[in-house]
C-alpha cells in the first residue's frame, strides 16, 4: 500500500448468480479526503461497501482498505474502519449511554478508553447531559450525529457512511456535513455514499458507478469541466411536462432534463444562446405554453450525472 | 474477546429487563403452564362415580358393595331402581359406570353356584375404562377370596394361598401423574421460552438492522452467539428454579435425588434449545416467522415425541428412531430419574452426552449457515 492512499481497490467484482452487482471496478481512495461513491438504487454502491467493510466476500478481485485485504485480513480491516448506514443502527430501547457503552464494548473498549470515548461522542452529537433518555424518542437528526459517533467511537482511520443523509431534514444534513467536515479534517478517511448530488459538491473527490461500472471519477469541479463542454439553459415555464416532451421531440439539444419545476436543456456545440432561447420561445408559443424566463447557468454535478447516463443509453 | 462477549450479553440482558410486557409473559407462562397441565391434565384415576342396581338386596350384596365404597377409587353416588335409569345415568354421564347385581346373587351363592355379576362401564375413555375395569376386578376378586376363606374357616378348613402377591408400584407408590407430569412440564416450557426468545431477539436485530453494525465491527459469530446465549441460559436456569418451586408448594413435588446433577442435565438442555432458537434465526427473516417457527419445532415434537404424553417404548421403531429430534426426551429421562426415582448419575449419564451432540449439531449448522450467508448476502 502507497502512503497516501487509504483504500485501494483491484478489478473488484461480485456476481450474485447470474446477476453481476459490481463489475471489474479499480479506483484509489487518498488518506484522509471525503470520497463520494455516487450512483442510482441499484447501481452497486452497497455491495461495494459492503465488500470493502470485509462482511462480503468479493467474486473476484481484490482490495486493501487500511492497508488490509479485505479477502484474506477481513478482521484487521474490520477493526480500522467505522460504518454507518441509512437505518442509523441503533438500539432504540436501550439509552443514549448504553448505546455508546454497548458499540464501545464490541470494539474492545473499557474502563478509561471508554469514558474518554464516551465524552467524545456525546460531544460531537450535542448529547452532554441526556446520557439516559430513550434513543428510540430523539429526532432523526440526532440520531443520525449519535449513529455516526458510535461509529467512530473505537477512533478508526476510515469511515464508511452508506447513504447516512436518507429521510433527514435540510438543516440537520448541513450540520452533519459540517460534522463529516470536522472528522476528515481529523485525518480520518471518509468513504461516502449518497444519492443527493448537492451533498456531493462537498466531496473532495467524486465516483460515478452504474450498472456495476465506473463511469466517470474526479473532483466536482473536473467532471463538470469535463463532460459539460456546452452551455445550459434553465426554463421556466406553464405546463412544464409537456414543455420537455415537446423539446426532447424536437431533437435539437444535447439533453434535456426536468429540475424540480424547471427544465434545464443541454445545447448542441457550436450553438449561440441567442439563437436557441428564440427557437424555444417560438416552440413552445405553438402549445400555447407561456415561458416565463430563460437564463443560463453554471452546470451542477446533477447535470452532469444525467449527461452521462444519457450519453450511455 | 471478554469485553466483546461481556458487551453483548450486557445489552441483551438490558433489553430483556426493559421490554416489561415480554418480562410478564416469560414469568407468567410457566405459572400459567404448570396449573393448567398440573390440574387439568390429570391422568389419575380416584373417585371414580358408580351407580349400583341392586335387585337383590341381601346381607351379601351390601357387603360386596361395601368393598367398593371403603377404597377412594369409587364414589357410589347412586342407588338405580329400574334397568331404564341404568342406561339414563350413563347417558348423562352422572355416573362413569354401574354394577348390577341379580336378584339370584345370594340365592346362587348359597347353592354354591357360579355368579354373573354385570359391570357397565364408559369406554368412551379407553384409557380410564381399562384402569377402572382393573380395579373392579381385583376389588371382586378380593371379595371371593374373603367369601370363600370364611366359608372354608368355618368348616374348619385351614386354606392356605397357594401364592400371594404383594404389588407395589416402586418409585411412584400411588401411581400419582402430577409427578411425572411436572417433569415433561419444565422441559415444555423451557424449550418454547429458550427457542422463541434466542430466535426472536437475533431476528429482530436482522430486521432493524443493527446486527449489520454488529457483523462491520470485529464481533466474530461465535462471540455474538455467546454472547446471545448467556443471558437468556440465567434467566432460563430462574425460570427452572420457579417451576420447581411452584410445583412443590402447588403439587407436593419432592427432588428425590441430586439436584446438582439434575441442574446440570437443564443446563445442558438449555444449550440444546438455544442452539435450536439459533438455527432458527438463521432461517427466519421476520419476527414473525421466527415466532412462529419456534413454537411449531419446539412445542410439537416435545409434546408428541419426548415421552412427555405417550410413553416412546410403545412408539414403532420408525417413530422412536425420530423421537431423538426432540433434545426433552434427553432431559425428561433425567428429571425423571433424578424427580421421581432418585436414582444415581448411572442411570442417565448418557443422556448428558446426547444433549452435548444434539447442540453441537445445531450450533455447527447455525455457523455454517452465517458463513454462508456472508458470502451471499
Amino acid at each position: 500500500m502507497s502512503q497516501t492512499n487509504s483504500i485501494e481497490v483491484k478489478n473488484l467484482t461480485k456476481k450474485f448468480g447470474d446477476f453481476t452487482s459490481v463489475n471489474n471496478v479499480s479506483f484509489e481512495v487518498k488518506k484522509g479526503e471525503i470520497f463520494g461513491f455516487l450512483g442510482a438504487n441499484g447501481a452497486g454502491k452497497s455491495t461495494t461497501i459492503k465488500m470493502l467493510c470485509g462482511i462480503l466476500e468479493p467474486t473476484s478481485g481484490d482490495a486493501t482498505v487500511g492497508g488490509f485485504s479485505i479477502s484474506t485480513q477481513s478482521e484487521q480491516v474490520k477493526r480500522n474502519i467505522g460504518y454507518m448506514s441509512q437505518k442509523f443502527s441503533l438500539y432504540n430501547d436501550l439509552t443514549i449511554e448504553e448505546n455508546i457503552n454497548f458499540f464501545g464494548g464490541i470494539y474492545g473498549l473499557e474502563g478509561e478508553d471508554l469514558i474518554k470515548r464516551k465524552k467524545w461522542v456525546l460531544k460531537i452529537s450535542n448529547l452532554n447531559g441526556k446520557e439516559k433518555i430513550l434513543t428510540g424518542s430523539l429526532p432523526t437528526g440526532i440520531k443520525q450525529r449519535l449513529a455516526l459517533g458510535t461509529a467512530v467511537i473505537h477512533s478508526p482511520t476510515i469511515v464508511f457512511l452508506d447513504e447516512p443523509t436518507g429521510g433527514v431534514d435540510p438543516i440537520s444534513r448541513r450540520n452533519f456535513w459540517n460534522l463529516i467536515n470536522d472528522l476528515s479534517s481529523e485525518g480520518i478517511t471518509v468513504f461516502v455514499t449518497t444519492h443527493y448530488l448537492d451533498e456531493a459538491e462537498f466531496c473532495n473527490r467524486i465516483l460515478l458507478i452504474d450498472a456495476g461500472k465506473i463511469i466517470a471519477g474526479g473532483s466536482p469541479k473536473e467532471l463538470k469541466e469535463k463532460y459539460i463542454t456546452t452551455e445550459i439553459l434553465e426554463i421556466e415555464c406553464s405546463k412544464t411536462i409537456d414543455a420537455l416532451t415537446m423539446l426532447e421531440d424536437s431533437e435539437h439539444f444535447e439533453s434535456t432534463s426536468i429540475f424540480g419545476n424547471y427544465i434545464h436543456v443541454i445545447l448542441n456545440k457550436d450553438s449561440s444562446e441567442e439563437e436557441n432561447k428564440k427557437f424555444i420561445n417560438e416552440l413552445l408559443a405553438k402549445d400555447n405554453i407561456e415561458v416565463k424566463r430563460i437564463d443560463k447557468i453554471s452546470p451542477t454535478l446533477e447535470d452532469v450525472f444525467i449527461t452521462l447516463l444519457e450519453k450511455k443509453n | 474477546m471478554f469485553t466483546r462477549i461481556y458487551a453483548i450479553v450486557k445489552k441483551e440482558f438490558r433489553q430483556i429487563v426493559r421490554d416489561k410486557r415480554s418480562l410478564v409473559l416469560i414469568f407468567f407462562y410457566p405459572v400459567f403452564m404448570l396449573i393448567l397441565f398440573g390440574y387439568a391434565l390429570n391422568f389419575d384415576v380416584t373417585h371414580i362415580k358408580m351407580g349400583i342396581y341392586d335387585e337383590d338386596k341381601s346381607e351379601l350384596s351390601r357387603e360386596f358393595i361395601k368393598t367398593f365404597n371403603s377404597s377412594e377409587y369409587f364414589d357410589i353416588v347412586k342407588y338405580i331402581k329400574t334397568p331404564d335409569e341404568v342406561n339414563h345415568s350413563l347417558d348423562d354421564k352422572s355416573i362413569q359406570c354401574v354394577i348390577s347385581i341379580p336378584a339370584d346373587f345370594s340365592k346362587k351363592f348359597y347353592s354354591k353356584q357360579n355368579i354373573d355379576v354385570q359391570f357397565l362401564v364408559d369406554g368412551v375413555n379407553g384409557n380410564s375404562a381399562t384402569i377402572i375395569m382393573n380395579y373392579v376386578n381385583a376389588a371382586t376378586l378380593g371379595f371371593s377370596q374373603k367369601i370363600s376363606l370364611d366359608i372354608f374357616a368355618k368348616a374348619g378348613v385351614n386354606l392356605v394361598r397357594p401364592i400371594n402377591i404383594a404389588g407395589i408400584f416402586w418409585y411412584n407408590p400411588d401411581l400419582k401423574t402430577t409427578e411425572f407430569l411436572i417433569s415433561g412440564l419444565i422441559a415444555t416450557i423451557l424449550i418454547v421460552i429458550c427457542v422463541t426468545l434466542t430466535a426472536v431477539s437475533i431476528v429482530r436485530e436482522k430486521e432493524q438492522g443493527t446486527i449489520e453494525q454488529i457483523n462491520v465491527s470485529p464481533v466474530s459469530p461465535l462471540e455474538l452467539i455467546l454472547g446471545k446465549i448467556i443471558p437468556y441460559i440465567i434467566l432460563a436456569i430462574i425460570i427452572s428454579i420457579l417451576v420447581l418451586l411452584l410445583g412443590h408448594i402447588l403439587f407436593g413435588l419432592e427432588i428425590k435425588g441430586s439436584i446438582f446433577y439434575m441442574f446440570i442435565g437443564i443446563i445442558l438442555y438449555l444449550i440444546a434449545c438455544l442452539s435450536i432458537g439459533i438455527f432458527v434465526s438463521t432461517i427466519a427473516d421476520s419476527m414473525q416467522v421466527a415466532f412462529q417457527l419456534s413454537t411449531l419445532i419446539s412445542q410439537l415434537p416435545t409434546n408428541i415425541l419426548s415421552g412427555f404424553i405417550f410413553p416412546i417404548e410403545s412408539m414403532p421403531a420408525p417413530i422412536q428412531i425420530i423421537t431423538n429430534l426432540s433434545p426433552a426426551k434427553f432431559v425428561l429421562i433425567i428429571l425423571r430419574a433424578v424427580v421421581i426415582r432418585g436414582t444415581g448419575i448411572e442411570t442417565f449419564w448418557q443422556q448428558y452426552i446426547y444433549l452435548i451432540i444434539f447442540s453441537l449439531f445445531f450450533l455447527t449448522i447455525s455457523l455454517i449457515r452465517t458463513a454462508k450467508q456472508r458470502r451471499t448476502v
